[in-house]
């Protein structure tokens, strides 16, 4: 008999992905006692999207101090390098089964099986593209996303454009607007479908308003020309029901677009498995412990839903790993629905709310994670159980591009089960 | 200069023009004879154009009039598709297809396609409102009834172009790429004379398939032989929606409206890969070179589809495009022979996929005269199999993998791609040189991220098989290169 090709391997956690979220998780997992983990990782290098972020601005809030992206991931991954981890590199998660059967396929491993006990899924984001927002007109090469470019630009090092326009005020627009320009490229604006910005406030003033590149609210980009590379778009102006002004229309002559318009965590792994979705986020559905609709199986970072701050990837990653550790350890959770639960719900103003499921019973802390649905100024968050208020938190201001934290101790909560909502209100 | 060019590249017995489908196919059949073959193609890649932009669909042939070359080639065609599809290791699924009446005024109409269907010998069959949403759930409500085509089906239009290529190059067909022919003119001594705008080709016979220009192209020729002609190709533009593979449940057949004057209609279709297209619009354009897309037409598009499937996930797009049917102005295939040695295979519309294999045979056939038709003995009709990581069981695909580590290294995540299926892409004949001809033979591209993830590595990968710079890889034609020089101007790498 000829031997099984497909080598299984058993371990206590599998993570797939080692970005802030996996790396994160995985190091949280083994300083609580989880035994043997195994990480892996699509790419050759771990460190995922932090490594062609070359800019500063990370780690201000998990390191006090201001690093580059790759400075972040050296540190991320310094601290997972703990007693019982196996970091693979080069591995493609292919499946993951509902017995927690993983299997993944490289060039270094060939194809494998790993089994576990438990399972956190920390596979990222994917960024929406011009088929996803449907811009119309010709198909020129010079169109990509910003996360591309800056693939391009940061890990190959290649120019990608001279007269560039970039559609979307997401963070990665504004960050690649600034490194353009810094290349010699000229960056001829950045339009938001949007009255407001989608990126940190710092991210404007420091990557256009410091290079007198203009931002286009309430624009978009409705036709794109050009036979072979880009030649011209047109951008126009939309209304409040974002549909064109007419007479509002200018021309670019550029030969690169740029797109930075969202992000969309990347689940396939997870939706193959019949793993639910939030409706809202593109993640999964999970309870405070991060698990998922199937036991044992979690998720964390902007494969959960979209963060603005690597930082908080971080926190979220570790909070998996210890759900993990517990899961594994002997205190199984439960799967949403068995026991007494609170679901959650995003009111007036809000976007979206996690987790969507609270075991009351559970944990002494909530975290509420949750971004508003536009900008607001001096405004009041109310936070209610079954239409009862238990919390009222004051904000200066709120901002869709800002996801917002909120504590929530369990003696705040008056009943085990209902609903929890929280809504904005001018106060 | 010219007296140069007068020399003669080389001599063949037949030149064909076009390696889109139709020219592919005309080639691989006509490479069952010892002939000295030469397929030439203006663009960079094989079956860019019409054959890269269409429904993809195997139709039965219940549409075409009855009697018309259409319904023909299309009944001929289809019947041809298993067989041919199998020898060339293309992805093919006979999946079958409804036509539905969504209104009581088309109900007689559903009957009429059944009358026509069996008279151009299609076996239908109207299922009832209940039958029809058993089969389909995701079905409108509002189905009156719909015509079951068995014998309709789906196909990879890009493999197959690119198969029938490379069969035909295997079995020493001439294929020159980037090669555009200006002039189709009788030489002295017999036969034609193809001037390109590389040189000038002696042959004895000469197929137009030329697409989209194969009116111009037919005129001239005709007019160099004192025959003048009026062939006149009006593009037709149909535009498409592509949804991710969310979900292989969604929909199990084609479905189409009823066939208006302008076409089939909209249809909305699984593909080959378990994506669902939608589409396609008909409106004429002047331009042979208009691929855009407009926001009002897909809008329509997408109205028209959903009165045949309601829930059509509009989150799940994720690409649109447009394609030109070489509509020829009488509305008919044209697959002539207007003068010895030359054959126009014009105006390949829908169905012309489904029909190419039938339009290849009838080629041959018209140059029987010309040609000495003289059996090849060493004709290979198969093509190498293609691997196709992602449908192989775990441990075959492992077992597969441990022989072959480069199948190991997955470069595209969305369609589970390996970068050996992509070097093998570029290292068969008339394999892929650019990351689009990459994408169409194998796919990485072709999903959720659009080749967000995957096109750095796919880049690297050309430049390393063809021994270029990544700077000069192009993403589809000439002049398309996605990146500029490298930063600071060092080449340090």
């Amino acid at each position: 008999m000829a031997a099984d090709p497909l080598r299984t391997e058993t371990f206590d956690l599998v993570i797939i992905g080692a970005g802030s979220a996996g790396l994160a998780a995985a190091g949280a997992a083994a300083e609580a006692g989880v035994g043997r983990i195994l990480v892996l990782e699509k790419e050759d290098f771990p460190g995922g999207i932090l490594l062609q972020c070359v800019h500063n601005g990370f780690g201000l809030h998990r390191y006090k101090e201001e690093l580059t992206g790759p400075e972040y991931a050296e540190r991320a991954l310094i601290e997972s390098r703990k007693t019982g981890i196996d970091l693979r590199c080069g591995a493609m998660v292919l499946k993951i089964t509902p017995e927690k059967e993983i299997y993944y396929s490289g060039e270094k491993y060939g194809c494998r099986r790993a089994r576990a006990k438990a399972v956190i899924c920390a596979t990222g984001a994917d960024e929406r593209t011009r088929g996803a927002i449907r811009i119309p007109g010709d198909r020129p090469a010079g169109v990509m996303t910003a996360g591309l470019a800056q693939h391009y630009m940061n890990l190959d090092g290649y120019m990608v454009g001279r007269r560039v326009f970039i559609l979307g005020s997401g963070d990665i627009g504004l960050i690649m607007a600034r490194r353009v320009t810094l290349e010699g490229g000229k960056v001829l604006g950045v339009a938001e479908l949007m009255p407001y910005s989608n990126g940190l406030a710092r991210n404007i003033a420091q990557c256009l308003n410091d290079f007198d590149i203009p931002l286009y609210l309430s624009h978009t980009v409705r036709e794109i020309r050009g036979k072979k590379r880009l030649e011209q778009i047109v951008l126009s102006q939309v209304d409040g029901n974002f549909a064109f002004v007419p007479g509002t229309e200018k021309t670019f002559d550029v030969d690169t677009l740029l797109l930075s318009v969202g992000l969309i965590p990347s689940n396939r792994l997870l939706t193959d498995l019949g793993v639910r979705l939030h409706p809202k986020t593109g993640g999964p559905i999970v309870d405070e412990t991060l698990q998922t609709s199937i036991p044992g199986i979690f998720s964390c970072g902007n494969s959960l839903h979209v963060h603005d701050l690597a930082d908080f990837v971080s926190s979220e990653g570790e909070n998996a790993g210890r759900s993990a550790a517990k899961y594994i350890l002997g205190e199984p959770g439960t799967p949403p629905g068995d026991s007494p639960v609170i679901r959650t719900e995003p009111g007036e103003g809000i976007g979206y709310l996690l987790p969507s499921v609270l075991h009351a019973d559970r944990a002494a802390e909530f975290l509420l994670k949750f971004r508003v649905r536009k900008p607001y100024r001096g405004v009041v968050l109310l936070l209610k159980q079954n239409g009862g208020l238990i919390k009222k938190v004051k904000k200066p201001y709120l901002l869709p591009a800002e996801m917002e934290n909120l504590r929530l101790k369990r003696d705040e909560l008056p009943e085990p089960s209902g609903t929890l909502t929280l809504e904005v209100t001018d106060e | 200069m010219g007296s140069e060019k007068q020399k003669y590249s080389d001599v063949y017995d037949c030149v064909i023009i076009g390696a889109g489908v139709i020219g592919a196919a005309a080639a691989r059949t006509l490479s069952r004879y010892r002939l000295r073959l030469l397929l030439l193609e203006r663009e960079n890649d094989v079956g860019l154009i019409t054959s890269a932009a269409n429904s993809a669909i195997v139709h039965s042939g219940y549409d075409p009039t009855p009697g018309s070359l259409k319904a023909k080639m299309n009944v001929a065609g289809n019947r041809l598709f298993p067989e041919f599809c199998r020898q060339l290791d293309v992805d093919l699924k006979m999946i079958g297809s409804l036509t539905l009446a969504t209104d009581d005024d088309q109900i007689p109409v559903i009957e009429e396609l059944a009358v026509r269907a069996a008279q151009n010998g299609v076996p239908v069959e109207i299922l009832s409102r209940d039958a029809v949403l058993r089969r389909e759930p995701n079905l409108t409500p509002e189905v009156r009834c719909a015509l079951f085509a068995p014998t309709a089906g789906i196909v990879n239009p890009f493999e197959l172009t690119a198969a029938l290529a490379e069969n035909a190059v295997q079995n020493g067909v001439a294929l020159r790429l980037n090669e555009e022919v200006t002039r189709i003119a009788p030489h002295p001594d017999g036969g034609y004379a193809v001037t390109t705008d590389r040189g000038v080709y002696r042959t004895l016979a000469v197929i137009n398939a030329a697409g989209l220009h194969a009116d111009t192209l037919a005129n001239n020729a005709l007019a160099e032989l004192g025959k003048p002609a009026d062939y006149e190709i009006r593009p037709r533009k149909g535009e498409y929606f592509v949804l991710d593979h969310f979900d292989p449940e969604f929909l199990h057949h084609t479905i189409f409206t009823v066939p208006t004057e302008k076409g089939k209609g909209i249809l909305v279709s699984p593909t080959t890969h378990g994506n669902y297209l939608v589409g396609p619009s008909a409106e004429f354009t002047d331009r042979k070179d208009d691929f855009a897309t407009t926001d009002e037409t897909l809008a329509q598009v997408l109205a028209s589809a959903q009165k045949l499937v309601p829930s059509i996930p509009t989150r799940q797009i994720i690409r649109q495009f447009a394609g030109l049917r070489a509509v020829e102005k009488r509305g008919e295939f044209v697959i002539d022979r207007p003068a010895p040695g030359l054959v126009n295979l014009l105006g390949i519309q829908s169905p012309g996929l489904t029909a190419c294999f039938a339009i290849a045979e009838k080629a041959a056939a018209l140059l029987r005269e010309d040609l000495p038709l003289e059996e090849n003995p060493d004709f290979n009709p198969v093509c190498p199999p293609r691997v196709r990581l992602h449908r192989m069981a775990p441990d075959e695909r492992a077992k597969f993998v441990a022989e072959h580590p480069s199948y190991g290294r997955i470069v595209c995540r969305c369609e589970d791609v390996s970068e050996g299926e992509i070097v093998d892409a570029i290292r068969r004949p008339s394999g892929a040189t650019t990351v689009d001809g990459v994408k169409k033979r194998t796919r990485p591209g072709f999903g959720k991220c659009q080749g967000g993830f995957c096109q750095p590595q796919v880049v690297k990968i050309l430049a390393r098989e063809l021994g270029r710079k990544p700077e000069e890889i192009p993403l589809k034609s000439p002049g398309t290169e996605i990146l500029l020089e490298k930063i600071g101007g060092a080449d340090g790498g």
